[in-house]
């Protein structure tokens, strides 16, 4: 039963009254030895769950640090089966911490979706993030991932009107993911009380947490999303300390994990403390 | 040869897409969440204006007065001669404002945006030949552009950054990927994304999300439509054959289109091999390629044995996209359209063989089409027909030609 896992983790820091703190990272960025240690590392900082981004060469939603970091697990021979094996490898020490993948169908559609959901689950994945699949597109996928008690998480958008909700809530679980700025990753910022009736309204309408991503970059913003969403995710904003460490010649999982360390303690204060 | 099955043979091919936007297996809507809302409301849009006669008026008299529809059938009298066999003809869409069929489209799509109520007009382009049409169409409209064009193809196209900038578009380079047609539209996506109250994304060929297959199709389809009135004056009856060049697909599908049912009719494009088939370095999707998605839409996709896209490479800008519309990729698998080949050599001798024999600079992407009329001519045999689609003038492409051929101008 892998989905208990996100279901788990959801319970537990509702019990605890405070929002998830969800990291993404790019699956081999920069290259797969790094990338493990981060990963490994990423529960200890603080990530309540984690997204792997696996990579594509055409990220269409996706601003340029994203790109940039798929460039650069590509380009250091990181695939889809290498994902598996990186997150196989950290389920080794860790059976808890939720494991969602997140990229784009294609390299899916090369190896099959019921084999691939197979592979996912046993590799420790509980749930599937997949940009360019819509509701319309995603009953064969959303067939197999079943099969393997994978959760396919839905994308909520400032588009989706309330014809559109129930569309993209139908056959989702585990958690529904609110995009908050129409645009690509890492380049709006989010308006946490814009968000407030969006996520309310998801969360009435599907009875699941929601989590906030796209436009968090600080701990300030990471603070005050939590405040109103069950999970604030941070992508770009962590992918760039990789890019950064890499420029200035730094250890790469030092600077990312401490990055981590500051925007976990943001979202585990944000209820506890009033803002500033 | 491609699935071991093949899918059975429809009895209607013009009622495709379905109301999924699928053709067969290919198709679809592969988009961003947030993007879905505005292609099902473009979907609406485009259909409404289908049945709208203050708008169907209004596309006819500007393709009639703007564009110079319709385009002239031509006997290409000594090409035929030169290949000694099937009776070729050309369709002039060189002839058009503009300079390639590319107009066509634009003209319907910024109707349909005007009447959307957008304001602000994106597109990408690879041989900038799309990326001028759109500059004109929003010029002719008022309405301000921005054309998303791989860097290479800004190098290699240079007169036609300048002409759209005449337009007053503004053309933003695009480095990421190869910096070519793929990765335009990628950042053009981007750009949509980013701004969906007011802005209108205006794709150049018959690929991306459903609608564009089909919407891009019907207005190219004006194309095959006269072909047929045209050809049925001169020679009394329907051509054994049509061809034409596929990039993305769009001038190629508006030739075939009012075609498909006419069994007798033999459907034949022609991708871009590049290098060679037997390199990496070629544009062919269906003949080098296999089913994916990319772009919002399943389609035949150059791509690695992992699913990562590749890059395509050919002379032409226009053809030079990993790619292709989704309705060739069912025509090829059900069968009833044949894709052929033809190398950069290949097309830069059919280039100086059209100047040379016709007085007509063709497109290089057009070339591609003409190179492969001596075999099917020949198949053909004489006494048949064979029409070719010249989906535009070689203007633009000169300076790449004068390269290859080692003159400076
Ligand atoms: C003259 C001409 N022909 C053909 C093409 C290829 O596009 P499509 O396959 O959509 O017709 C282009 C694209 O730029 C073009 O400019």
């Amino acid at each position: 039963m892998t989905k208990s896992r996100i279901e788990a983790r959801f319970a537990a820091l509702k019990a605890q009254d405070r929002a998830a703190f969800v990291a993404y990272v790019m699956a081999g960025d920069p290259d797969r030895a790094t990338a493990l240690k981060i990963l490994q590392g990423l529960p200890a900082a603080g990530a309540d769950l984690i997204e792997l981004g696996f990579p594509f060469s055409d990220p269409m939603a996706e601003g340029p640090p994203i790109q940039k970091a798929a460039q650069r697990a590509l380009k250091n021979g990181m695939t889809l089966k290498g994902v598996l094996d990186l997150a196989a490898e950290f389920r080794q020490g860790d059976d808890v911490t939720p494991l969602i993948l997140m990229g784009y169908l294609n390299p899916l559609v090369t190896w099959g979706f019921e084999a691939f959901a197979q592979a996912a689950a046993q590799a420790g994945i509980d749930g599937l993030i997949i940009v360019d699949c819509p509701p319309e597109e995603a009953d064969p996928l959303a067939d197999a991932l079943d099969a393997a008690d994978i959760s396919l998480i839905r994308l909520a958008t400032p588009t989706t009107d309330d014809k559109r909700l129930p569309v993209v809530l139908r056959r989702t679980s585990g958690f529904v993911y609110y995009v908050s700025v129409t645009g690509v990753t890492g380049a709006k910022e989010a308006d946490a009380e814009a968000v407030r009736p969006a996520v309310a309204r998801i969360r009435a309408a599907s009875g699941l947490p929601v989590a906030v991503g796209f436009g968090i970059r600080t701990p300030e913003r990471a603070g005050a999303i939590a405040r109103v969403a069950d999970a604030a995710v941070v992508g770009s904003a962590l992918v760039d300390e990789v890019a950064e460490a890499l420029a200035v010649n730094e250890d790469v999982t030092g600077r990312v994990l401490s990055k981590v360390r500051a925007l976990a303690e943001a979202v585990r204060q944000a209820r506890t403390s009033l803002p500033a | 040869m491609n699935a071991p099955i093949p899918p059975a043979t429809p009895n209607d091919f013009a009622a495709y897409p379905d109301a999924q936007g699928r053709f067969g297996q290919f198709g679809g809507r592969y988009v961003a969440e947030t993007l879905m809302p505005l292609v099902l409301d473009l979907e609406a849009a485009y259909l409404a204006s289908r049945e709208d006669t203050a708008f169907q008026a209004e596309l006819a008299g500007l393709l009639t007065h703007y564009v110079g529809r319709p385009s002239p059938l031509y006997f290409a009298e000594r090409l035929t001669e030169h290949f000694g066999g099937a009776k070729i003809y050309f369709k002039r869409e060189d002839l058009n404002h503009t300079g390639a069929h590319k107009i066509n489209n634009c003209i319907g799509q910024i109707l349909l945006a005007r009447k959307m109520g957008k304001t602000r007009i994106i597109a990408e382009t690879g041989a900038g030949q799309h990326g001028v049409a759109t500059a004109t169409v929003c010029a002719r409209f008022g309405l301000p552009c921005v054309v998303y064009m791989g860097a290479v193809d800004v190098a290699r196209q240079k007169p036609n950054v300048f002409r759209m900038n005449l337009l007053g578009a503004e053309v933003t380079p695009v480095t990421s990927g190869a910096s070519t047609l793929k990765d335009a539209m990628n950042e053009a996506l981007r750009d949509w994304v980013t701004n969906v109250e007011d802005t209108y994304y205006l794709i150049g060929s018959a690929a991306g999300p459903h609608p564009y297959p089909m919407m891009v199709r019907d207005f190219q389809a004006i194309m095959g439509r006269e072909i047929r009135e045209q050809i049925l004056e001169a020679e009394g009856r329907l051509p054994d054959a049509v061809v034409a060049c596929v990039g993305g697909g769009s001038n190629a599908i508006g030739t075939f289109h009012p075609f498909l049912n006419d069994e007798s009719v033999r459907i034949i494009g022609v991708e871009a091999a590049g290098d060679g088939m037997g390199t990496d370095r070629h544009a062919a999707a269906i003949n080098g390629g296999r089913p994916g998605v990319l772009h919002g839409n399943k389609t035949y996709l150059l791509q690695d044995a992992e699913g990562q896209i590749t890059e395509a490479h050919s002379i032409s800008a226009g053809l030079d996209y990993p790619g292709i519309g989704p309705e060739h990729s069912w025509l090829h698998d059900v069968g009833r359209a044949q894709y052929l080949t033809a190398t950069d050599i290949e097309a830069l001798d059919a280039f100086k063989l059209c100047a040379e024999l016709e007085g007509i600079i063709p497109a290089l992407e057009s070339s591609h089409a003409i190179a492969r009329l001596p075999d099917i001519a020949r198949e053909v045999g004489k006494g048949g027909i064979v029409v070719m689609n010249l989906s535009g003038r070689g203007d633009k492409d000169v300076a790449t030609v004068a390269d290859h051929l080692g003159r400076t101008i």
